[in-house]
């Protein structure tokens, strides 16, 4: 059976969800074998194995953190090294970017925002934001960014055994990391494209100071907090937060949209959500065409009642 | 300062946007404009120019068609254009637009060149690293704040949870998100002058590309199936009758949602 690689990610040092729904991706295309690049990376070792890795390929950095190219060094290494068919990163920037240089370095297709894929090595994608479904197979070694949420179940544990890279001599000129701040309002919540919740506000919020009830719901439901552009435009919210075409796509089992008109460019990043509920006073908005349950009404009554609602259900 | 600006001619969104069925690729044939995340761009390599001197070439690949792009954005200011065009590019993937882009850019001595971080239509964020990777430049990517000083180029790079400074040598890829600017408008002025600046037309034959490497026949990636989605079913719609907050925190219990 011919290995597949997966670009670990790492959060709090330890492999993060999408990691493991990486592996069990990877278990589809062949064997599992992770990549890990950081400071005491082959210490990860066990616990991806437990998460299916047969092999962790790892690479101890020291020093500046420097963008994108180490973790492109380590997987082209491993790739050589296990002759790979298939490499799988996650849906951030950084893992974007990484496989998109690897695809180069390397030779094969670069697959973009998959949420599905088969045993033969077809992927399957969305087009302009779930309007279009498309399946595409790849030449050389097939690099897949795949989105979070998209494929169930677990790899069986295998043994992790470690296989370290030496990536030292790698030359490319290289983009330093100076810092990195995670947004204090972020830090407690889910992130918006692993959430099963999402809960998103628009400018039917109508100020910075209102939208604090969007923060409210959120919390309420353990939701993810995303955003309408125009919520984001007019200073609600951080722009990270943004939903939609040129912001991140979620596809969760619940979106809740509040005073969100629907624009073509919002639903192009949400619609592919498994439940959809809308809250908006105009009854021609364009979101209830695709909302599963839709309440016309005056948000600033509806949501505390649905929040009062839930908190009882909660404690009864 | 030399800087070249990646500018993609994309389907309007507002606009009903379709992926052929016999062709298996977007339909480029009505409703296209300059992708708004270049405009940014653009303005951003405008101001670069007014504060610190130098030029702005404007860069696409497309269809024929895609000159009025680069007419645009000669028309806010840029100063001459290239447009990469030949039949045999279309349906190019990534891998292949890179490639394409690279073999126009290499050994023009850009120092900085400046792309949105994702197109609108094919959305896949992957020809701005994958142009540093070919060019072997250092990339500055999903910045939304840009600054360069002695020749050294530092921002903000956008994360799904914050941000991250990075800073890197010129000549550097640099790609730009939403927040970066709000692009300007074209004047009367511009878009007169605009008719008279030089764009330069390469061809395949003009780049160092074998012709068995581009364009759909030949790319990386290959579309099997097109299945446009089928209609949403309608769902249930309710007025607030003063408990529609609590009807819903009904309806979601019901279907095991919270
Ligand atoms: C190239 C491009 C890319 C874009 N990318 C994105 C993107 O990624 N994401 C995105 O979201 N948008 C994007 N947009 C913007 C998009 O077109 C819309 O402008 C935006 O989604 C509108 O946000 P909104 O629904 O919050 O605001 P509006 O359209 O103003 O809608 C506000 C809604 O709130 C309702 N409302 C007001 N008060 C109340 C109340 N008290 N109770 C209940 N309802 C109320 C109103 O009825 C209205 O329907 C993009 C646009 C372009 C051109
Ligand atoms: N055909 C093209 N011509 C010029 N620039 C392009 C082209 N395709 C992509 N780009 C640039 O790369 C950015 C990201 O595009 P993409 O990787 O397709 O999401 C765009 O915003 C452009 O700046």
């Amino acid at each position: 059976m011919s290995k597949v690689l997966v670009l670990a990610e790492i959060t709090n040092g330890a492999p993060a969800a999408a990691t493991a729904e990486q592996l069990t991706a990877a278990a589809i295309l062949g064997e599992p074998c992770a990549v890990v690049v950081g400071k005491d990376a082959s210490k990860l070792a066990p616990a991806l194995g437990k998460l299916g890795a047969t092999t962790v390929y790892s690479a101890e950095v020291a020093g500046d953190e420097l963008l994108v190219t180490p973790q492109v060094a380590a997987l082209a290494a491993a790739a050589r090294d296990s002759n790979a068919s298939a490499v799988i990163v996650g849906s951030s920037p950084d893992a974007r970017e990484a496989g998109a240089r690897l695809a180069v370095r390397i030779g094969g297709a670069y697959q973009s925002d998959v949420i599905g894929l088969s045993k033969d090595g077809i992927v399957t994608q969305q087009a302009f934001g779930g309007a279009f479904t498309v399946t595409a197979s790849g030449k050389g070694v097939q690099v897949i960014s795949l989105r979070e949420h998209s494929v169930e179940g677990s790899a069986p544990a295998a043994a992790g055994e470690v296989i370290k890279l030496d990536i030292a001599s790698d030359s490319t000129p290289a983009t330093k990391v100076l810092s990195r701040e995670v947004a204090t309002t972020a830090s407690a919540r889910p992130s918006l494209a692993a959430a099963d919740i999402v809960v998103s506000g628009g400018r039917g919020l109508g100020s910075k100071e209102k939208f604090a009830l969007m923060e409210e719901l959120a919390d309420t439901l353990g939701a993810a907090l995303g955003a309408s552009r125009a919520a984001v435009d007019a200073g609600y919210c951080e722009h990270n937060m943004q939903v939609g075409q040129t912001g991140t796509t979620v596809s969760p089992n619940l979106y809740i949209a509040v005073g969100i008109s629907g624009a073509i460019q919002h639903l192009a990043g949400m619609q592919s959500s498994k439940t959809i509920v809308a809250i908006n006073k105009d009854a021609n908005s364009p979101i209830f065409d695709i909302a599963d349950f839709g309440v016309v009404g005056d948000l600033f009554e509806v949501v505390p009642q649905f929040i009062e609602a839930v908190k009882a259900r909660k404690n009864g | 300062m030399k800087i070249a600006v990646l500018i993609k001619q994309v389907p309007d969104t507002w606009s009903d946007r379709k992926i052929d069925a016999a062709t298996k690729r977007v339909d480029r044939t009505k409703d296209q404009v300059v992708d708004e995340i270049n405009e940014k761009a653009v303005e951003v390599g405008l101001q670069l120019k007014e504060a610190q001197g130098g030029e702005v070439t404007v860069v696409t690949m497309g269809p024929s068609g895609a000159i009025e792009a680069i007419r645009k954005t000669l028309a806010m200011g840029a100063d001459d254009g290239i447009h990469i065009v030949d039949d045999s590019f279309g349906g190019s993937d990534a891998m292949q637009t890179s490639a394409a882009l690279a073999a126009a850019l290499k050994d023009k001595g850009f120092d900085l060149i400046i792309a949105g971080n994702e197109s609108t239509d094919g959305r896949t964020a992957a020809v701005p690293a994958m142009l540093a990777e070919r060019l072997g430049l250092s990339q500055l990517t999903f910045l939304r704040t840009l600054e360069v000083k002695d020749a050294i180029a530092s921002g903000e790079r956008m994360l799904p949870n914050g941000h991250a400074v990075v800073s890197a040598s010129l000549p550097a890829v640099v790609s730009v998100t939403e927040q970066i600017a709000e692009a300007r408008y074209p004047n009367f002025k511009g878009i007169l002058a605009a008719k008279k600046k030089p764009v330069e037309s390469l061809a395949l034959s003009s780049l160092a590309l074998e012709a068995d490497r581009v364009g759909g026949a030949n790319s990386w990636s290959v579309v099997e199936t097109v299945t446009p989605k089928p209609p949403r079913e309608g769902g249930t719609i309710i007025k607030d009758d003063g408990s529609a907050g609590k009807q819903l925190a009904e309806y979601l219990a019901k279907a095991n949602l919270i």
